[in-house]
């Protein structure tokens, strides 16, 4: 289907300032679109309070406005504008609330302007909980049981009902899964309900099924009109499900997953997409039983998000510029994919490396911060390491994120009963490549022979402040802090003192038993091989499809050491690596 | 771990380290862009005669015998990839690649440059190459190079994977005779979710052994290598064009496009890999496809023999799918039932149960 020529000109709506949930990839995203549209000649006016963003240059757009990013003032520069339609799903979470509410306000029909991309229904199908649970078991397909509660009281039920703790409690409309958290226990149930109904947009919250233990994969997909779908990039988090994906360590693409599963997963994530009225990009999460690999859909965002921009860059497929081409009309083989070169965007990109996101957090900076992940994000950026297998990619993140992986010296772990078999297998582990490892029990009891195995322990109990945890750890020479205990919620001062002291010294912590496996892979790989870096340009000429030269014969190659095969040119003529 | 050694036929020589049984195998040097897979990959008769390049990195990430294989041994001849994976994670994994690999006595190498493997392959075209996992001092490179050097593509791969004997699976409402030129089991295990009875022949059955098992329509499978050779099966499907209706996948695809008189060329490095975009264009759809074929059938040598181009690859343009209606014919040249990789294009296998 070409390009509806109805559409001159489009107003994009941005994200405004960056906080924790929405940060530059929402700049990234309305910028690409915006250059998108202008290259079909279509007039663009961009509307963002923030002026730090390239989106606001008149080099990207033809109109700017920095103004309040309110229903009301955007309402008022439509009716100055008068634009034939506007995109709502590059500005995060903000544009699709501000078109939600001029619908809602019957601005967009008073003035006739059109939303292009993914409709309004669309968008309130896969944001609204209740729509959304609807429809994804109208379709056959699982989702975690969910009530939906409007007060304390209300919530205890839905527990009972639901059959007990844990449950995921979560806020409707709400960003960077503000006022969400699993609550383990009645106190934990009444702060996340109370905080979560002054959040919520609808004055509700959802008691949701906590499915403890599975993991976490998303898709980007990315659907045009014609009905065509693609999946750019399976993704994993992995930490499990109930830490927030901004919080989260992400391998792209999915390492644990076979291809049936895979298939199983994309399959699903199309059958939702179509339900909902996708026209364009959106990210679907899926929540999976590792061992039985039963799975559930856990949402869709129906906007191009910060995992699209991690997608982008991971594959060389450019998300946002083909969701505002989608927009326009067009059908994913009628649009060039420009970063790649001459194949369409009716592909899905394959790749020749691993990428591993990984969070970086502003403990540093806020003194009281508590470095552990949850439901609720709190960091605010990321890294993006590329490595030819994950141990590289991760090591290169997590150096990025400023949290270097050591190779040898004292680690030290902490431990409580219920976590005692993780730490055994990580104190062992730890111990064959030479660490010496300290044992920290902030719970006594329970943790078996745990402590015959280590090199000797930290003690706790006198410490006042985080400033002792600090002294602490500096003086007894660690380098390292693993934190394997679970339930931390509540009133952890000890791990909050020592995650406080290891931010204060400089200390790399992990706080997931996932976490702490990847980083004792890193640190085997780091024996052997050595690290590479390469443009972004090289590596992603090969994830473009087989016809995309992109490079001359070995060009970019001629000069790289092969690693462990070396070639030998026997006939110098035909040696043409 | 030991050594190996890749040589390709112009002279050039690399070195990695070996993975899988030891040993010294021939094949085309190919590459596919799968990222996950590679246990039906490498079991995909249609690789027989190939050294199989992964041109992703991280190759047995997920372990082992973690799925239904496509045939009972692995057929590729060689596998060459960068990382051969030691800590698979997947609840279903019985074990890893390297013991995937040696299970079925099949040679690799891991801690190749890949990448400009593949770029070279692309820019070249594929290439006759010899692996060789064991003693690298013993190796004698001149040996294989004048081996190499007699190389020919036009050989029957087909006889070497096709059955012996006709064989009978499930019983359905309908009778599919399948011509065996070395099928996946996947297109076996989708057709049986159809409700058939199918009816297995070797490649070298005649129409009139397979019409007296009245068949209420025929399947001609996918196969390794240069279709052009298999006259028998050419022929066979002669007789049976318009007698019965009939699905062709991949070498199948070819074989048909040969009966009706067309040609079929090699291509400089193929399509393999589970991420091949195909536009159907009688329908507008596009199809995310499994695809593994190093010859293409030219679509000027089908013009005015009774069969539209129907599928088109949006990679390159080249031949996915004829159709004929009047005769009921229907083909492609990717594999619609996927696995590995998306099963976007199932609707060709309901088109061809509907006319049963």
């Amino acid at each position: 289907m070409p390009k509806l020529d109805w559409i001159r000109s489009v107003l994009i709506i941005g994200s405004g300032p960056i906080v924790i949930g929405q940060a530059a990839e929402f700049d990234y995203s309305g910028s690409q679109a915006s250059i998108a549209l202008r290259e079909e000649g279509v007039r663009t006016i961009v509307v963002n309070s923030n002026p730090a963003t390239i989106q606001t240059d008149f080099e990207v757009a033809d109109i700017v406005y920095i103004e309040p990013l309110v229903p009301e003032v955007v309402a008022e520069i439509l009716r100055k504008e008068r634009p034939d339609a506007i995109l709502p799903t590059m500005g995060g979470q903000t544009g699709l609330n501000i078109a939600v509410r001029l619908h809602e306000m019957g601005v967009l029909d008073e003035l006739g302007v059109k939303v292009i991309g993914t409709p309004v229904d669309a968008i309130r199908r896969a944001e609204d909980r209740r729509l959304f649970h609807e429809l994804v078991r109208s379709i056959g397909e699982r989702i975690p049981r969910s009530i939906e509660v409007g007060s304390f009281e209300e919530a205890v039920d839905a527990v009972r009902e639901l059959g007990g703790f844990p449950v995921l409690c979560r806020a409707s409309y709400a960003l960077g899964g503000t006022g969400s958290g699993v609550a383990w226990n009645i106190e934990d149930l009444r702060r996340l309900v109370n905080t979560g109904l002054m959040v919520s947009m609808n004055g509700k919250v959802a008691i949701d099924e906590y499915l403890e233990g599975w993991k976490e994969y998303e898709l980007e997909v990315v659907r045009d009109s014609a009905d065509n779908c693609v999946s750019v990039c399976p993704m994993e988090n992995v930490d499990p499900l109930g830490i927030h994906t901004g919080e989260s360590i992400v391998v792209a693409p999915a390492q644990t997953l076979t291809d049936e599963e895979y298939q199983v997963l994309r399959r699903a994530a199309f059958k939702v997409v179509r339900a909902i009225g996708v026209i364009g990009a959106c990210n679907i999460q899926f929540a999976v039983n590792p061992e039985s690999f039963e799975y559930a859909v856990i949402e869709v965002n129906p906007r191009v998000s910060r995992s699209s921009a991690l997608a982008s860059k991971a594959t060389g497929y450019p998300i946002a510029r083909v969701a505002a081409k989608v927009a326009l009309g067009y059908t994913l083989d009628e649009i060039r994919n420009k970063v790649v070169g001459t194949v369409t965007a009716a592909m899905e990109p394959t790749v020749d490396y691993v990428v591993v996101k990984i969070p970086r957090w502003p403990v540093d900076v806020f003194e009281t911060m508590d470095p552990v992940i949850g439901t609720m994000m709190k960091s605010t950026g990321e890294c993006m390491g590329i490595g030819r297998c994950f141990e590289e990619a991760y090591w290169k993140a997590e150096l990025a994120a400023n949290n270097p992986i050591p190779e040898g010296g004292r680690v030290l772990v902490v431990a409580d009963p219920t976590t005692s078999d993780e730490a055994k297998y990580i104190i062992s582990e730890l111990k064959s490549f030479g660490f010496e490892v300290l044992l920290m029990l902030v719970e006594k009891g329970g943790t078996g022979s745990l402590e015959e195995t280590t090199d000797g322990s930290i003690e706790w109990s006198s410490w006042r402040d985080e400033v002792d945890a600090a002294v602490a750890l500096r003086s007894s020479g660690v380098g390292m802090v693993i934190d394997l205990r679970r339930r931390r919620r509540g009133a952890d001062v000890t791990g909050y003192r020592l995650r406080r002291g290891a931010v204060i010294t400089g200390i790399p912590y992990v706080t997931t038993y996932q976490g702490a496996s990847a980083a004792l892979r890193a640190v085997r790989w780091l024996r052997t091989e050595r690290p590479e870096f390469r443009s972004l340009n090289e590596l992603h000429s090969l994830a473009a499809g087989q016809r995309v030269a992109g490079l001359k014969a070995g060009s970019a190659y001629r000069n790289t050491q092969i690693e462990e095969g070396q070639i030998i040119n026997s006939r110098a003529e035909n040696a043409d690596l | 771990m030991s050594e190996a050694l890749l040589v390709l036929a112009d002279g050039t020589v690399i070195r990695g380290k070996g993975i899988g049984a030891e040993g010294e195998v021939y094949g085309e040097l190919v590459f596919t862009t799968s990222f996950s897979g590679y246990e039906e990959t490498l079991t995909d008769p249609s690789y027989n005669g190939q050294i199989v390049l992964f041109t992703y990195t991280h190759i047995g990430n997920y372990g082992a015998w973690t799925c239904e294989l496509e045939s009972n041994r692995i057929w590729a001849e060689g596998v060459v990839v960068r990382d051969a994976c030691r800590y698979p994670s997947n609840a279903k994994s019985r074990g890893k690649l390297d013991e995937f690999l040696r299970e079925y006595g099949v040679p690799g190498m891991e801690g190749v440059d890949t990448r400009a493997l593949t770029v070279r392959i692309r820019e070249h075209g594929t290439v006759p190459a010899a692996l060789v996992n064991g003693d690298p001092s013993s190796v004698d490179i001149a040996g294989l190079l004048e081996r190499l050097a007699r190389w020919r593509y036009e050989t029957d791969l087909v006889r070497e994977v096709t059955c012996n004997s006709v064989e009978v699976i499930g019983s359905g409402r309908k009778t599919v005779a399948l011509l065996d030129c070395g099928v996946k089991m996947g297109i076996i295990r989708r057709l049986l979710r159809s409700n058939v009875t199918i009816v297995r022949f070797p490649a070298w059955t005649s129409a009139g052994e397979m019409l007296s098992w009245k068949p209420d329509g025929v399947l001609v499978s996918n196969g390794p290598g240069d279709p052009s050779v298999i006259s028998y099966a050419i022929e066979t499907v002669r007789e049976l064009i318009g007698k019965v209706p009939m699905m062709g996948v991949c070498l199948g695809h070819q074989l048909i496009a040969l009966a009706m008189g067309g040609r079929t060329y090699k291509m400089k490095f193929g399509h393999r890999g589970t991420n091949h975009p195909v536009k159907d264009l009688k329908t507008g759809r596009i199809y995310i496809t499994l695809q593994n074929h190093g010859y293409a059938v030219d679509p000027r040598s089908i013009e005015g023999k009774g069969f539209k181009v129907r599928q088109v690859s949006l990679n390159d343009g080249t031949v996915e799918g004829l159709e004929n209606q009047e005769l009921m014919v229907l083909t492609t040249q990717y594999h619609p039932e996927g696995h590995p990789g998306p099963s976007d294009a199932d609707a060709v296998f309901e088109e061809f149960i509907g006319w049963l």
